[in-house]
């Protein structure tokens, strides 16, 4: 459908305004969901995992021993640090999910900031203290 | 072929056959009364494990034996299984209900998803209420200090 200039300015206008009515559409609203749902199905998946290297306990010492050991490698300390960044987002996202349902909607692009102002914070003291028990040993 | 499109914004209504007991509702609850709890136990789960002391490097079959030996972290470690597990298999149905778009596929992944959720919250518990921290035969430097003042 052909698309004059006219018909696209008005176009742009309204979805550069602050649709209305919702939440989740546009800028953090969609980003902090979109966010919450990949680091979700993320968590998920190592849960999956974590749970059956955890049940080798009931194995034997050494069955348990040889696969947690896999889990302090370099590369996967790193990973852990990316698990760590993704339930601490996942975490705050979902108090801030929680405060807009049952508190007030108005302040979700406020809430938005103060998730990732405590996860900048929450990794900080994690990371540094992380990453030296993986490298010094 | 002709489909009926409803007229958007259109009331959700909910027929009466449907009427008694909300399950999408109390999904609803569950995920957020669950994830307020899940926060308290994962971020301790997490300290204890990650920040305590020498964090991942320390992490060996004495140390989790010597946590599953009480009651304590039997209770923490099994109450984080169940709501872990329910509250992912839950969100996984979500996006199995948003992005699959046959009636065939979206029975396949929620299937598959109840199964593995279903399979290792039995195979935890189990784990968890028949552990011996203490393994009859096994090299006493690999097991938790409480079993040599057994």
């Amino acid at each position: 459908m052909p698309q004059t200039a006219g018909t696209l300015d008005s176009q742009q206008k309204t979805t550069s305004r602050r649709p209305a009515g919702t939440l989740y559409r546009g800028n953090t609203g969609m980003w902090s969901w979109v966010l919450h749902r990949i680091t979700g199905v993320a968590i998920f998946f190592f849960l999956l995992v974590h749970i059956l290297d955890t049940a080798l306990v009931r194995l034997s010492p050494e069955a348990y021993n040889a696969v947690i050991s896999q889990y302090q490698t370099p590369i996967m300390g790193l990973g852990e640090v990316a698990l760590v960044g993704a339930i601490v987002f996942h975490a705050f996202n979902g108090l801030r999910i929680i405060l807009i349902d049952f508190w007030n909607a108005k302040y979700q692009r406020v809430l938005f900031y103060v998730v990732i102002g405590l996860w900048v914070v929450t990794m900080l003291g994690f990371v540094p203290r992380h990453l030296i028990n993986v490298f010094s040993h | 072929m002709t489909s009926t499109i409803e007229a958007p914004r259109s009331p959700y209504t909910r027929s009466a056959k449907k009427r008694g007991l909300n399950w999408e509702k109390w999904g609803w609850i569950y995920m957020r009364v669950s994830g307020v709890v899940l926060i308290v136990l994962i971020f301790g789960h997490l300290f204890v494990n990650l920040m305590v002391g020498e964090g991942v490097s320390a992490l060996n079959f004495a140390f989790v034996a010597g946590k599953l030996a009480s009651p304590f972290w039997q209770t923490w470690d099994v109450l984080m299984l169940w709501l872990a597990l329910i509250h992912g298999g839950n969100g996984m149905r979500t996006l199995v209900n948003d992005y699959a778009t046959s009636r065939i596929s979206r029975g396949i992944l929620k299937g598959a998803i109840l199964l593995s959720v279903v399979a290792l919250i039995v195979l935890g518990t189990l784990v968890v209420y028949t552990f011996d921290a203490c393994p009859a035969g096994s090299p006493a430097d690999l097991l938790p200090a409480l079993c040599s003042t057994l």
